[in-house]
């Protein structure tokens, strides 16, 4: 225990974005009585308010990289993306809300206050450099996506998806805190830098901690939905309310992705030779599984979720590859992932109307004929999704398959691009009924896109662009901060 | 900014302005694309003049950094080899808007905005001297002819998209694969700077390695070509798609892949490329007469155009596959050859189609009496797609025999075979569809041509004739090239290739 407990200036500053994302949801808690039934839109802007300093304040933190809080924290340029990505995520979710709750007749401030809570606990995750603030986070992360899931209490698939979601996700929890005991018990603590030492000296049992990582890989493995451990999110993307699937495949696999990688490169990095092809296979049977599961989808939100397994396993190939590139590439991957599905989730809350009645795919059927720019808009994300050129999607993808190659996966590499051939079809699936069916039922009564819906399609969509024309500036500054293990 | 970057920019802007534009203005649409696409036209007209034959290497040259790191170039020119394509890409833009004018009924604007997209990406995809660059307009080319075929097409047009996106987008994986391990070892996407990495040794490859990059590259180009037993999308693709789809389809999207065989496979893996010519030339031939064969039973127009198209695209292979100067030279001019005589068929399968609204052969019969006009253009067409002399498709087809005749005799006795056929095929579907009885509905539905669709024949005829006459327009360049591109092709052969005297300039595979 350090004798000068009290937290410097610079701490405070580099705990910023955590501190102002919890008041910002204490206080709107406290708000709620007075506003719930006058101002219902006013919660929502609060949030987007917090969402937005919190950005400015992790990247105020960035200018004063270092650790905090005696070594529990640590803000690099790592956790700086991760931040703003997560943060960036929060504030689309909300402005694909507005309409989803309005229309569910659900606005309140707890919704908005979990997800600012949630999105705490995930800019905590990635700015951990200590096994328990990293379980902290995520327990803070995953109880608010928990109740998210079940936001709607009356509605029963709601209901069974929260339940499902949070009996698994305590179970792989548990599995993560075996983990972190066991390399606790072998080497003293809980730092990432400082198991990475421990590990260095010889004499260390690598066996034992070898367990621990196979272990954390199952935990983390169920948070990131990366195959064998993926099986609840189908069900749970179906039955949660559209934003919180957006948010969920999302938000929470970014962070816990960027623990993934934090861990695993900086404290299991001596023993990569172990875990490695865990993951190889891991990732192999995410690209499999999803891409293939989702073929027969007939539900959308369920064809996402199988696709989100799916980009789970690209993201994972990068993992695989376990080296700086390797890191940049999830970093770059995860941001242009993120945008996308947040955008195309935007189109299914248009779609489905109140009660979520029309989630079919035929439902998209004749969209371009009578909103062009929502089926552009979704066509521009489903591209990225497929990989086509120009657009994030491939650009994340080539960046992934370029350190999967440097690192001598040549196999992964093959069947991973092969794999996103045999993607291409369902997602190709979508556009065929939105461009090439007659407007059906859904389409012809469909109401026009409510200001906060055309933000949370037009900004992914430009971000897609953005990630996929010019990517000098995202893709430098995730090189740059690619380097975890100093 | 020189020539090039604009043609690749024009319709590149012009398609954003064509989605800009109100959606009830039909006219303004239509006529809006077609200045533009003409406008590129006379633009790469400038390409062409400005051309220095005597010169190697690229011209019109444009080389900027994209991406800083991966080091990606915006990198773009031509030769010899690029020149003509890109003129045949912007040649025949126009005139598909044109033959479209009428017969698209809905969603006008996404149509056109569409054909300005597909000719961004196939000028892309010649001009690109950056491996990177040529993927994404590779790529980019797939998108605007998937719309194109799934929307405006006809009745299995949904099947026929997907499986045209998906075979092709496979293909292109392997190749992306490739072109990411060939940046990994030489540290560059730049082309020409991998090239001579390869050339000088820098980068030694393996022989397992070269032969499984060639491959991968190979089946990438082997599916657009399309290289027999890869060929299923195409009839279906050709014949769902509407006219102007099939017409840029077969005269210009094919020979991406035929491109690609001469510009990336040749050069980078001589070795792989030598070694596995026999199977390929094999293949070739099959592709040849199987086209042949199953061209000849078709009972619609358009599968029978397709199948020929893979009958024709096989003379091309095999020329290039050939090794010979006269072989690629031949090669190439089949290229440029059957761009234009089987975009005029399809375009004039399109009008009839306009008219009786059928392809079924069976439907037609005594057009000739009701519409002598189309029915002379028709066997003008016919003529030059089997390779009468004097027309675009004999000088092609005549080299590569010669050329494959050089490298092996018995290759050219079987892809004769496919001259001969394709006499049969085409003259039986003309004797078929003009003469014969004419029955109440050709009487009644097939008017003669009018001036929008004379406007869109004439061209191509005119080079038909020029194609099969005045072969020194096309050949010098091509040529230039081609020599270039043999040399690079045996440049780190282990057993240098021993041409007989007699053959100077060609090699043989068999002379080893």
């Amino acid at each position: 225990m350090p004798a000068n407990f009290a937290p410097s200036a610079d701490d405070l500053l580099r705990f910023a974005p955590e501190t102002i994302l919890t008041v910002a949801g204490t206080v709107l808690m406290v708000l709620d009585p007075f506003f719930a039934k006058k101002a219902p839109k006013l919660f929502g802007n609060l949030t987007i308010v917090a969402f937005i300093l919190a950005i400015f304040a992790a990247v105020a933190a960035n200018s004063v990289p270092g650790h905090a809080f005696s070594n529990l924290l640590i803000v690099d340029g790592f956790a700086t993306f991760f931040r703003v990505l997560v943060l960036c995520l929060g504030i689309l979710t909300v402005l694909s809300s507005y309409r989803y709750l309005e229309r569910e007749n659900a606005e309140t401030s707890e919704y908005h206050a979990l997800l600012l809570f949630s999105v705490a606990g995930q800019c905590l995750m990635v700015a951990a450099n200590d096994l328990i603030m990293i379980f902290i986070g995520l327990e803070i992360s995953s109880i608010a996506s928990y109740i998210l899931t079940g936001y709607l209490r009356d509605d029963k698939r709601n209901n069974e998806a929260a339940l499902k979601y949070f009996l698994l996700g305590s179970f792989a929890t548990g599995f993560f805190l075996y983990g972190v005991a066991i390399v606790y018990g072998i080497t003293g603590t809980t730092k990432l830098d400082e198991i990475r030492t421990v590990l260095n000296n010889p004499g260390t049992s690598l066996a034992i901690v070898g367990v621990a990582a196979a272990l954390m890989i199952v935990g983390l493995g169920f948070k990131v939905s990366g195959a064998p451990f993926q099986m609840w999110a189908p069900d749970v993307y179906q039955g949660a309310p559209a934003p919180v699937s957006a948010f969920m495949a999302t938000a929470p696999k970014a962070a816990a992705f960027a623990i993934f990688v934090r861990i695993f490169m900086t404290s299991f990095q001596q023993i990569a030779g172990g875990w490695e092809p865990l993951i190889w296979i891991s990732a192999l049977l995410s690209m499999t599984i999803g891409n293939f599961a989702a073929l027969t989808q007939t539900n959308v939100k369920r064809m996402l979720a199988y696709s989100s397994i799916a980009h789970a396993g690209y993201i994972l190939v990068a993992l695989a590859a376990r080296s700086e590139l390797g890191t940049a590439a999830v970093m770059f991957y995860l941001a242009a992932y993120g945008l996308m599905n947040v955008g195309a989730f935007a189109v299914v809350i248009h779609i489905s109307g109140k009660g979520e009645r029309h989630l079919r795919i035929e439902d998209l059927a004749g969209l371009s004929k009578k909103q062009p720019v929502t089926a552009a808009l979704l066509t521009v994300f489903l591209l990225s999704f497929i990989g086509v050129p120009l657009t994030g999607g491939f650009f994340g993808k080539f960046y992934i398959f370029r350190a999967a190659l440097e690192s001598n996966l040549v196999w992964l590499t093959v069947l991973g691009l092969l794999n996103s051939a045999v993607a291409a079809y369902y997602y190709l699936r979508l556009l065929v009924v939105m461009y090439m069916y007659e407007p059906g039922e859904v389409t012809n009564s469909l109401e026009p896109l409510t200001p906060g819906l055309r933000m949370a399609l037009i900004l992914p969509a430009i971000g897609t662009f953005f990630l996929g024309v010019v990517p000098n500036a995202v893709l430098a500054f995730a090189r740059s901060s690619s380097f975890l293990s100093r | 900014m020189n020539l090039l970057d604009v043609l690749i920019a024009l319709p590149a802007i012009g398609f954003a302005v064509t989605l800009l534009l109100p959606r009830a203005q039909e006219q303004m649409i239509r006529l809006f694309t077609l200045v533009v696409s003409l406008a590129a036209f006379l633009l790469s007209l400038g390409l062409a003049f400005g051309f220095q034959t005597g010169q190697s290497g690229q011209q019109f040259v444009t080389n900027v950094i994209w991406i800083q790191n991966p080091e990606i170039h915006y990198h773009v020119g031509i030769d010899g080899l690029s020149l003509w394509l890109i003129i045949l890409s912007t040649f025949l833009t126009p005139i598909a808007i044109l033959l479209s004018w009428k017969s698209i009924h809905f969603q006008i604007k996404e149509f056109f905005a569409f054909l300005l997209l597909l000719e961004v990406g196939l000028v892309g995809v010649f001009a690109a001297w950056d491996l990177f660059l040529f993927f994404v307009f590779w790529e980019l080319v797939l998108v605007p002819m998937y719309f194109l075929i799934g929307i405006w097409g006809h009745d299995r047009r949904i099947y026929a998209a997907l499986k045209f996106f998906v075979y092709t987008m496979a293909g292109s994986m392997l190749m992306l694969t490739a072109i990411i391990f060939l940046y990994n070892l030489a540290g560059t996407f730049d082309y020409t700077s991998i090239l001579d990495q390869l050339g000088s040794g820098k980068i030694a490859l393996s022989h397992t390695q070269e032969s499984l990059l060639f491959l991968a590259f190979f089946i990438a180009f082997a599916i657009k070509v399309p290289i027999f037993p890869l060929h299923t999308w195409l009839p279906d693709a050709h014949v769902e798609a509407p006219a102007a789809g099939s017409v840029m389809l077969a005269s210009v999207m094919l020979k991406m892949g035929t491109y690609g065989l001469i510009r990336f496979c040749l050069p980078m893996f001589p070795n792989a490329a030598r070694q596995n010519a026999p199977w390929i030339v094999i293949l070739a031939i099959i592709g040849i007469v199987y086209g042949a064969l199953v061209a000849m039973v078709q009972p619609n127009m358009k599968k029978l155009v397709a199948y020929s198209s893979v009958s024709h695209l096989g003379f091309v292979v095999l020329g290039i596959f050939s090794f010979t100067q006269m072989g690629l030279d031949g090669a190439v001019y089949v290229m440029l050859a059957h761009g234009i005589s089987t975009g005029a068929l399809f375009l004039l399968v399109g009008f009839l189609y306009d008219r009786r609204h059928s392809l079924a052969i069976s439907d037609y019969g005594g057009v000739a009496t009701v519409a002598p006009w189309l029915s002379t253009l028709f066997l003008i067409t016919t003529l030059a797609s089997i390779g009468l002399p004097m027309l675009s498709n004999f000088v092609g087809e005549f080299l590569v025999l010669q050329g494959s005749a050089q490298a092996n005799f018995t290759w050219t006795v079987f892809a004769a075979l496919g001259s001969i056929l394709a006499a049969c095929y085409m003259l039986w579907l003309y004797q078929r569809v003009f003469f014969g009885e004419v029955t109440d509905e050709v009487r009644h539905h097939v008017p003669d041509i009018d001036l929008r669709e004379w406007a869109c024949v004439v061209p191509l005829i005119i080079m038909m004739v020029w194609l099969g006459v005045f072969t020194q327009t096309f050949l010098p360049a091509v040529s230039a090239t081609n020599a270039q591109i043999l040399d690079q092709s045996k440049m780190n052969v282990p057993l240098r290739v021993s041409a007989p005297a007699h053959l100077a300039g060609g090699g043989n595979i068999h002379a080893r």
